[in-house]
C-alpha cells in the first residue's frame, strides 16, 4: 500500500512535468538550438516577450481575423501536426472554398528566408499579410483586421502588455504573431538527441543505416538540421504546370517554371500528406516516387537526373524502410505536444 | 622636412581644395534649404483628366480612372556633379492622381547649392521591400498607406497602378488594369522591374538656399508614354498586366516618361 502511494505520488509528480499540462514556469524566449545554424530572423528588432507571445497566440487562434469570422489561422495549422493541416490535400478557407497548395507546416520559421511553397513573401512578419488576403482563405484586410482589434477592449490590454500602448499598429499586430510563431521552435526529436550526444537520442541500426543513405541521396535538397537548404526545386512530380507553376508565379523567371520550396523533414511523420499539391498520401508513396515517379520536363532538378540517363534517385526496398526508419526519428513529440502552443 | 616638400605639399593640397570648392557650395553659399519636385501628370499636351478620352500609341482611344505611382530613392545633382543623397526613410512618397498635394514632395535639409540634375526610383528599393514591419510606415504601412497597393502573396508593393477603359479592351466595362511591382527578390531573383529615373533641368538649375523658399522642379508626367515607347502598348493585346514577364515592358515605357519641364526659382 505504501509502496502503491509512493508510485502515484511519482506518477502525479511526472504528470506535473508533463508538457501536456500548463507551465508555471517563468517564461523564456525562444533558444537557438546547438545544431542549428544562426537564424534569419532578427530577433533584437522585435524580442520575444511573454505579453506579445500570448497575443500573437490569442491572434493565431482568433477567427475574428477572417473576413466573417469563421477561420483562423490554426484551422489549417495545427499545433499536433506541426501546425499543418492533416489528412487534407489542400485546405478549405472561407466559404469552404479549396486553396491550390498543401497547408506547410509551421515551425522553425525564424530560420526561414522565403516562406510558402513558392517563398513568395521573403520576411517572416509579411507572412499572415498572404492568408489574410487570399480570398479562398480569410478574405479580409489587414485594415479590417485592425478595426476589429482597436474596437475590441480584451486585444486593447493585450496590446497594452505587449507593447507598452493600447495603440493597435500594423507592425504590432504582426510583431505579435511574429513573436507566437518565433517560439515554435521543434528542436527536441531523437535525431537531435543523437547529434547533440545526450540521452534519448539512442537509434535504432535500421535508423542508422537510412541517416547514412539520407546523407548520400536526400540531403542535396534536405540539408543541415534544418532538412531543407531553403531552395525552390522541380522534383519531378509533374510535367505540366499550367495548373500551379510554382515559384515562376513570383519570380516571372521561365527557369522557375515548376519549381516548389524544398520543405523540411522535421515532424514528417505528422505533416501527411506530402508534397505541394498534397496528393502523396504516406512517406512510403513519397519514396516511391523519388525511387521511380520522376517525371521528365525542362526545369527537373539536375539531382533527379542520373549519370546513365535515368529519373530520379535509385532506391531498393530495404533503402526505402531505412530511410523512413530514419524520418521518424526527426518526430519531435515534444513539440507537437507542448501546451504552451496549443490552444 | 625640406622647403620643396612643404610647397610641393601646398601646391598639392591647392589642387584638391579647388575642385572641392566647386560643388553646389561654391560663392560662398553654406546652410540647407528644401526642394520640391512636382509630378504633373499631362496627356496630349494637357493636364491628366480621368474619365476624358485619348488615343494611345497603338490607335486605340482610353480613358483614365487611376493613375498612382511610387517615388522613393531621390538624388539631387549639383551643378559640378556633387551628389546629394536624400535620406532614404524620409523619402518613400506615393503620387496619387486624385491626391493632388500627394504630387508634390518635398526633400529637407539639402545642402545649399545650384542642382540641375534630379535622380529618383519608381517603385521601392529591394531592401525595404524585405524590411521588418517596423520600417513601413506611412505610405509603406501594407494595412494603411500602402493600401491597395502591396501584393501580400508576392510580398511587395506595386510601384505603378494605371487603370482605365478603352473599347479596345475587350473585357467586362472595357476595363483595363496594369498592376506593375516586382523588385528583383532578395535572397532568389525575380523579376526586376525597378526603374532609376535621372533626368536634367533644361534651364536653370534649381538653387537652394538656406532661409529661402524651397525651388520647385515641375515634371511633366506624360501617361500616354505608358504605353508608347519603347514597348508599343495595345490594350486590345494586354488589357490586364500584373506579376508577368510582360510587364518588364510596361516598366520599360513608364522608366521615359518624366521630364523636367522647369524649375521654378523664388
Amino acid at each position: 500500500m505504501k509502496y502503491t502511494s509512493a508510485v502515484l505520488f511519482l506518477l502525479a509528480l511526472v504528470a506535473c512535468r508533463d508538457p501536456q499540462s500548463p507551465v508555471d514556469e517563468p517564461f523564456e524566449g525562444p533558444k537557438m538550438p546547438a545544431n542549428f545554424p544562426a537564424p534569419a530572423y532578427n530577433l533584437s528588432q522585435n524580442p520575444v516577450t511573454e505579453a506579445g507571445f500570448n497575443l500573437g497566440k490569442k491572434l493565431f487562434y482568433d477567427k475574428i481575423i477572417s473576413r466573417d469570422s469563421t477561420i483562423s489561422c490554426a484551422d489549417c495549422h495545427i499545433s499536433y501536426s506541426a501546425f499543418s493541416h492533416p489528412d487534407h490535400p489542400t485546405s478549405h478557407g472561407i466559404d469552404n472554398l479549396f486553396g491550390r497548395r498543401n497547408a506547410l507546416a509551421v515551425q522553425n520559421m525564424l530560420w526561414g528566408k522565403e516562406f510558402f511553397w513558392d517563398g513568395g513573401v521573403p520576411n517572416l512578419d509579411l507572412v499572415p499579410l498572404n492568408a489574410i488576403q487570399s480570398p479562398v482563405e480569410m478574405d479580409n484586410t489587414p485594415a479590417e483586421v485592425l478595426n476589429r482589434l482597436k474596437q475590441n477592449a480584451e486585444y486593447k490590454a493585450m496590446f497594452k502588455a505587449a507593447f507598452g500602448t493600447e495603440e493597435v499598429t500594423t507592425a504590432r499586430f504582426l510583431q505579435s504573431l511574429s513573436q507566437f510563431m518565433a517560439m515554435l521552435i521543434s528542436a527536441n526529436s531523437p535525431y537531435d538527441h543523437y547529434v547533440r550526444g545526450e540521452s534519448g537520442g539512442e537509434l535504432s541500426s535500421d535508423a542508422l543505416a537510412g541517416m547514412t543513405l539520407f546523407q548520400t541521396k536526400c540531403a542535396g535538397c534536405h540539408s543541415t538540421d534544418l532538412f531543407t537548404d531553403n531552395s525552390f526545386r522541380n522534383n519531378g512530380l509533374l510535367d505540366d504546370f499550367t495548373f500551379d507553376q510554382g515559384r515562376y508565379e513570383v519570380s516571372q523567371l521561365p527557369d522557375d517554371i515548376g519549381k516548389f520550396r524544398v520543405p523540411s523533414l522535421r515532424n514528417v511523420t505528422a505533416t501527411a500528406p506530402y508534397m505541394h499539391h498534397g496528393k502523396l498520401k504516406t512517406l512510403e508513396a513519397v519514396l516511391d516516387h523519388y525511387a521511380s515517379g520522376v517525371k521528365e520536363s525542362a526545369t527537373l532538378d539536375p539531382l533527379l537526373r542520373q549519370p546513365d540517363g535515368s529519373l530520379g534517385i535509385p532506391l531498393n526496398a530495404t533503402e526505402k524502410a531505412q530511410i523512413i526508419a530514419f524520418l521518424k526519428t526527426l518526430t519531435d513529440e515534444q513539440f507537437l505536444r507542448d501546451a504552451r502552443f496549443a490552444e | 622636412m625640406n622647403k620643396f616638400y612643404v610647397w610641393a605639399a601646398a601646391l598639392f593640397s591647392a589642387v584638391l581644395i579647388i575642385p572641392a570648392c566647386k560643388d553646389g557650395r561654391d560663392e560662398g553659399i553654406t546652410g540647407f534649404g528644401s526642394v520640391e519636385i512636382e509630378f504633373d501628370n499631362r496627356a496630349e499636351g494637357e493636364s491628366l483628366v480621368f474619365g476624358k478620352t485619348y488615343t494611345n500609341a497603338a490607335g486605340e482611344s482610353l480613358s483614365f480612372s487611376l493613375l498612382d505611382y511610387y517615388v522613393s530613392n531621390v538624388v539631387l545633382v549639383s551643378e559640378d556633379g556633387a551628389r546629394y543623397v536624400a535620406p532614404k526613410d524620409s523619402c518613400y512618397f506615393l503620387c496619387k492622381h486624385e491626391d493632388p498635394d500627394s504630387r508634390v514632395v518635398r526633400i529637407n535639409n539639402v545642402p545649399a547649392g545650384n542642382y540641375s540634375g534630379l535622380e529618383f526610383m519608381i517603385g521601392v528599393d529591394s531592401a525595404k521591400s524585405v524590411s521588418p514591419v517596423t520600417e513601413r510606415v506611412g505610405v509603406l504601412d501594407p494595412a494603411t498607406g500602402a493600401s491597395g497597393h502591396y501584393w501580400s502573396w508576392n510580398a511587395g508593393y506595386i510601384f505603378m497602378k494605371v487603370e482605365g477603359n478603352s473599347p479596345a479592351a475587350g473585357t467586362a466595362d472595357n476595363f483595363f488594369q496594369y498592376h506593375i511591382g516586382l523588385f528583383g527578390g532578395f535572397n532568389s531573383p525575380t523579376l526586376n522591374n525597378l526603374k532609376t529615373i535621372a533626368l536634367t533641368a533644361p534651364a536653370e538649375p534649381a538653387m537652394v538656399r538656406q532661409g529661402e523658399e524651397a525651388p520647385h522642379f515641375h515634371l511633366y508626367v506624360d501617361a500616354l508614354e505608358i504605353f508608347k515607347s519603347p514597348n508599343v502598348l495595345s490594350i486590345e493585346d494586354y488589357p490586364a498586366v500584373h506579376a508577368s514577364p510582360y510587364s518588364a515592358n510596361i516598366a520599360a515605357n513608364y522608366a521615359d516618361m518624366f521630364v523636367i519641364d522647369h524649375v521654378h526659382n523664388h
